[in-house]
């Protein structure tokens, strides 16, 4: 009924100027609004006002040398896994869409085997790897072999911990890409092949760039998701974030301000790629309205 | 060089148990422009697809321009050629999709330039101010830095047009041109393939569009059912058609 008042012309426009429009009020809203508020100032109340939280030695830590370092290796950490994951995870995701039968199982199996397998036990295999094999070497199989090192000394906390998480990592990856690849429209690809262009430059010129769409938003979940991840490589004793609070807290017993401290540390480098993360998306989308 | 530009000789193709090419045989002269009628699931679009090996035929041979297409024949058997070769091949062969197959996150400039520079590895100052020329030719010179999407589909289809001839190709493949346009749009992109039927490219348009086969056809071929069953000059297969098919479907179509 309203609708139709609202289409039909005013009857004596002549008279004078065009009716105002008066946008309807949503008291509901503005309630919910309020409650919200309220709660808001008393959680801000509660962390301001309670002095068990310690702010004076969140402060004093925050940028503790000790506590930097751990930071920044916990940045090494997701980088380093993050990259080769990923970089793995490409390779596995052009193997599972191959036509050859073998390449297809054997990414399938792997996605199976280390999305299977938890990450905290994966971890620990690697890092005990040389029970299983003491010495590693580079030859042929079954045959004669060129090169040879002792596992301690290869793989030592900080690999085991980069190649834990990276293995794992490129699995999810693998889907990941191999979801984005899919996303792609058909006629794309024939429109690469109708213009003769070589393999290589249709994956990375073509298709790739229009599979980023897809695949950034969830990279950035595995990222982020990672950042955070790193903590369990604690259980190698390796100073990262965590471990290093950790540390400090059983030292001086301030057990939540130094909780708080990594808590911040990690608000901070998951906004830093979230932002990232925002102009990386926007990147990609050009040319799409 | 009197030969035929494109010789296809009894060419098959099935989809799994869907036999969709059943020994067709065709021949176009170059300079000459092939009007390709038929009901949808006669095969059009698969024979055209033959054409520049986007589809492998099952059995028989392509010639353009007098080589096989996508094989060595040795002996009484055809071994597919390498991809590398294949690729080559095709960029002698301009491809026009139904659905345009712009590349959305290119500029138009980029779309037109992509391959020359690639695919044929030529200079970028030879290539560049080819795609002005081109674009230029199908009207859109001022959409050089446009996005595909930020077109209309008759201008998007001008641009495929233009990408295809930006490899400079002995042969035109047009695959419904105007069939996923607004009927206002179907004008715009029809004026630019006579224009370029007038400057004597070697075409094959596979199409609904009668009017066109009359004005700017050489020949029209009819194909029902995996067979070309009509070929000749328009007048002839168009207006006193020897077959029951061509007549039924040309008088629905009209």
């Amino acid at each position: 009924m309203t609708l139709r008042e609202v289409e039909t012309p005013p009857p004596r426009q002549e008279e004078g100027r065009p009716p105002e429009v008066v946008t309807a009020r949503h008291p509901l809203r503005w309630l919910g609004a309020a409650v919200v508020l309220v709660l808001l100032a008393m959680v801000v109340s509660a962390l301001v006002t309670n002095p068990a939280w310690e702010w004076d030695v969140v402060r004093q830590y925050l940028f503790a040398p000790s506590v930097v370092r751990s930071v920044l290796l916990t940045l090494e950490l997701t980088v380093l896994a993050i990259g080769l994951g990923f970089a793995l995870g490409t390779v596995l995701a052009l193997m599972r869409l191959s036509p050859n039968r073998l390449l297809s199982a054997v990414a399938w199996g792997y996605v199976w085997l280390f999305r299977s397998v938890p990450l905290i036990l994966q971890l620990l295999f690697w890092y005990n790897l040389a029970l299983l094999y003491p010495r590693l070497s580079v030859g042929v199989p079954f045959g004669p072999e060129f090169f040879d090192f002792g596992t301690m000394d290869l793989i030592g906390p900080l690999t085991a911990a980069v190649l834990g998480l990276a293995l794992h990592q490129a699995a999810y990856a693998a889907e990941i890409v191999r979801g984005g690849l899919l996303s792609v429209d058909h006629g794309q690809r024939e429109a690469a092949a109708a213009l003769g262009l070589p393999p290589a430059r249709r994956l990375f010129r073509i298709i790739l760039p229009q599979a980023m769409r897809t695949i950034v938003p969830n990279a950035g979940n595995e990222i982020i998701g990672l950042v955070k991840g790193t903590s369990v490589v604690y259980i190698m004793a390796l100073p990262e974030l965590f471990y290093q609070v950790q540390v400090i807290y059983n030292r001086n017993g301030r057990v939540m301000a130094l909780l708080l401290v990594a808590a911040v540390w990690y608000l901070v480098l998951t906004t830093a790629l979230s932002i990232a993360q925002h102009y990386v998306e926007r990147h990609y989308g050009r040319g799409r309205a | 060089m009197n030969g035929p530009m494109v010789e296809l000789r009894g060419v098959h193709k099935s989809f799994g148990a869907l036999h969709v090419l059943r020994g067709v045989d065709l021949e176009v002269r170059k300079g000459e422009v092939l009007v390709l009628l038929g009901p949808s699931g006669s095969g059009k679009s698969t024979l055209l697809r033959t054409i520049n090996h986007l589809e492998k035929v099952d059995r028989g041979s392509v010639r353009v321009d007098g080589r096989l297409l996508g094989y060595r024949q040795a002996g009484d058997r055809l071994h597919e050629l390498p991809e590398r070769e294949v690729l080559r091949q095709r960029t002698q062969i301009g491809f026009v999709f139904q659905a345009f197959n712009l590349f959305p996150h290119l500029t138009v400039r980029q779309n037109l330039t992509e391959a020359p520079l690639s695919a044929q590895r030529r200079p970028r100052a030879e290539v560049e101010p080819l795609a002005e020329r081109l674009l230029t030719r199908v009207g859109l010179a001022d959409k050089a830095d446009a996005y595909p999407r930020t077109l209309s589909g008759g201008q998007q289809q001008r641009v495929a047009i233009a990408r295809a001839l930006a490899l400079e190709p002995k042969l035109l493949l047009f695959d419904e041109p105007t069939s996923a346009l607004d009927p206002e749009l179907v004008g715009e992109v029809l004026d630019v393939i006579k224009d370029l039927a007038r400057g004597g490219t070697t075409m094959i348009v596979v199409t609904h569009e009668i009017g066109f086969a009359r004005e700017v056809a050489d020949t029209v071929a009819f194909m029902d059912a995996g067979r070309v069953v009509e070929h000749g000059p328009p007048a002839q297969v168009l207006d006193d058609p020897l077959h029951e098919r061509t007549r039924a479907f040309i008088g629905k179509v009209l």
